[in-house]
């Protein structure tokens, strides 16, 4: 036996584990698919509440090929971006300015705390009357929901930089703004990029709840009004969707996250 | 020629609770390409003044001048830093970290790679300039921080213990490293330290404070035969221990009183 060949049982066995490990991701969905199709025929579950996967397919097979489900994907999918942007680009931007000025962060920080744990949904009726029944409102309700967590968490991180980065750019008499530039920002960039994570799930919640109150269109929409004429089959099928898009958000930032920090 | 005079410094630390007396009425000068070191046991305010010297922040009372410009808030001052920790930027290339400085004092007319390759090359390191400095070694490490800290051509250069975070064969080369180049630059330098053996090896004269308050006790001056030496070499000559047995003996008696 030498190194070489131990070296190719070892990548092996690798390969191996990670066949098994897809082997039972590909099995727990299967089974869950298979077990709701024959609940739901059996009648162990009633099928007007929970549909079944071959009910949603069909539903959903049909709304592709007239088209009318990708208007409604395009309208969420977008807010939702929109939203999730400008919550951590705002949230950045505020957290910035904190730094900035420790003293404004200190006159701040109850209200940021009052603000962060309030529940932001709770303002929907107010941005609906006041921006309209619009994208507007909901790209709002997007956005506000992360805003200041975000600003706290990056806040907090931009604080936490250590102190001896910012004595050697003292020693070259950087400027607060070359500080910022230079090391508080590239260092909090992990940060950001967590938050970037967390936000992703925050803005779905947002634009759903705001297309809940809209009620125009989008898959929030589709939800709320199949819930108004019961079909649970159009709920589901926009939950499933929302699963979907949702993910590749998830992964973009990741991808993102690899990008940026090349140096972690 | 009174290059670096310190002038009745006093510092206080301010907190809630409490105004800790970091440094009591501190008086002294160094020569211009003097390498001096600042020992004595913790507490004794040494890494306090030596900010106060680099322009961090300003002391309580009493004033520190360079060529007789006022240290503190002085744009025009070039001084170099160097901490316990190489604290180059790790999302920076070590091409980027070494020329920080001079693009931050808008010096970046010159030809960042061939200021870069030569200043590798001066503290003794293959030209690494794309490399990261998580790539390094800590003895490289400590080396890129020097080129950095060289690199903008500081009027001096204040260590506080850089030397203390590398293993014993890393921390003797840079010991010698350091001292060559700033002979062959005639630069002037201020070194804290723990270690009494690094002091004698690299110091013209060592400074020993005495604790709370921080207070100059004692000047020693390091005898001219050590002085030539390499610090590496200080260490194994005849007078090194004589020496090391008097400093000894004061922080003794200073750590029981």
């Amino acid at each position: 036996m030498n190194n070489h060949k131990l070296h190719e049982q070892f990548k092996q066995s690798l390969i191996k584990e990670k066949r098994w490990v897809r082997f039972y991701q590909l099995l727990i969905s299967i089974a869950f698919f298979s077990l709701w199709e024959i609940a739901s025929r059996s009648k162990w579950i009633d099928q007007l509440i929970f549909s079944s996967p071959s009910k949603i397919y069909t539903l959903l097979v049909e709304n592709v090929v007239d088209g009318t489900i990708f208007v409604h994907i395009g309208y969420t999918v977008f807010e939702t971006v929109l939203g999730f942007i400008i919550g951590t680009l705002l949230g950045t931007i505020l957290a910035a300015i904190l730094w900035w000025s420790p003293f404004l962060s200190k006159v701040l920080d109850p209200y940021l705390v009052i603000l962060n744990a309030m529940p932001k949904v709770a303002l929907g009726p107010i941005l609906i009357v006041a921006m309209g029944p619009g994208m507007n409102s909901i790209i709002t309700m997007g956005a506000i929901i992360s805003v200041i967590i975000s600003t706290i968490v990056i806040y907090t991180s931009f604080k936490n930089v250590d102190g001896n980065y910012l004595k050697v750019m003292q020693t070259f008499n950087a400027s607060r703004f070359q500080m910022f530039k230079e090391a508080i920002l590239p260092a909090s960039f992990p940060t950001i990029i967590s938050t970037l994570k967390v936000n992703v799930g925050l803005s779905w919640v947002g634009v759903i709840v705001g297309e809940f109150l809209v009620s125009s269109k989008g898959l929030g929409y589709l939800i709320i009004y199949g819930f108004q004429v019961f079909n649970f089959n159009l709920v589901l099928m926009s939950l499933l969707i929302i699963a979907i898009f949702a993910t590749i958000m998830y992964q973009l930032v990741e991808l993102l996250e690899k990008r940026l920090i090349k140096s972690e | 020629m009174d290059f670096l005079t310190v002038t009745n410094v006093h510092h206080t630390y301010f907190s809630k609770e409490a105004a800790t007396e970091a440094l009591q009425n501190i008086n002294l000068t160094i020569n211009k390409g003097e390498f001096v070191s600042f020992i004595g046991p913790s507490g004794c305010g040494k890494t306090t003044l030596l900010s106060i010297i680099a322009g961090l922040f300003q002391p309580t009372s009493g004033t520190v001048k360079i060529e007789n410009q006022a240290v503190y808030g002085n744009s025009d001052l070039s001084i170099g830093y160097m901490l316990q920790q190489d604290y180059l930027f790790p999302w920076k290339t070590i091409e980027e970290n070494i020329t920080l400085g001079l693009k931050l004092l808008k010096e970046d007319n010159q030809n960042f790679s061939k200021v870069t390759s030569d200043l590798l090359h001066d503290v003794g390191l293959p030209p690494i300039g794309e490399k990261y400095p998580r790539e390094l070694s800590g003895g490289m490490r400590q080396r890129v921080a020097l080129a950095r800290t060289l690199a903008v051509d500081p009027k001096i250069l204040l260590l506080d213990e850089p030397f203390s975070a590398l293993d014993y064969q890393s921390k003797l080369k840079l010991e010698d490293l350091v001292a060559n180049k700033l002979k062959e630059y005639g630069k002037t330098a201020v070194l804290v330290t723990h270690d009494l053996g690094e002091a004698i090896a690299m110091s013209d004269r060592i400074f020993l404070f005495s604790p709370r308050p921080g207070k100059l006790h004692q000047i020693f001056e390091v005898p001219e035969d050590l002085r030539q030496l390499t610090p590496f070499d200080v260490r194994s000559h005849s007078s090194y221990s004589p020496l090391f047995q008097i400093i000894w003996k004061e922080l003794e008696n200073l750590e029981q009183s």
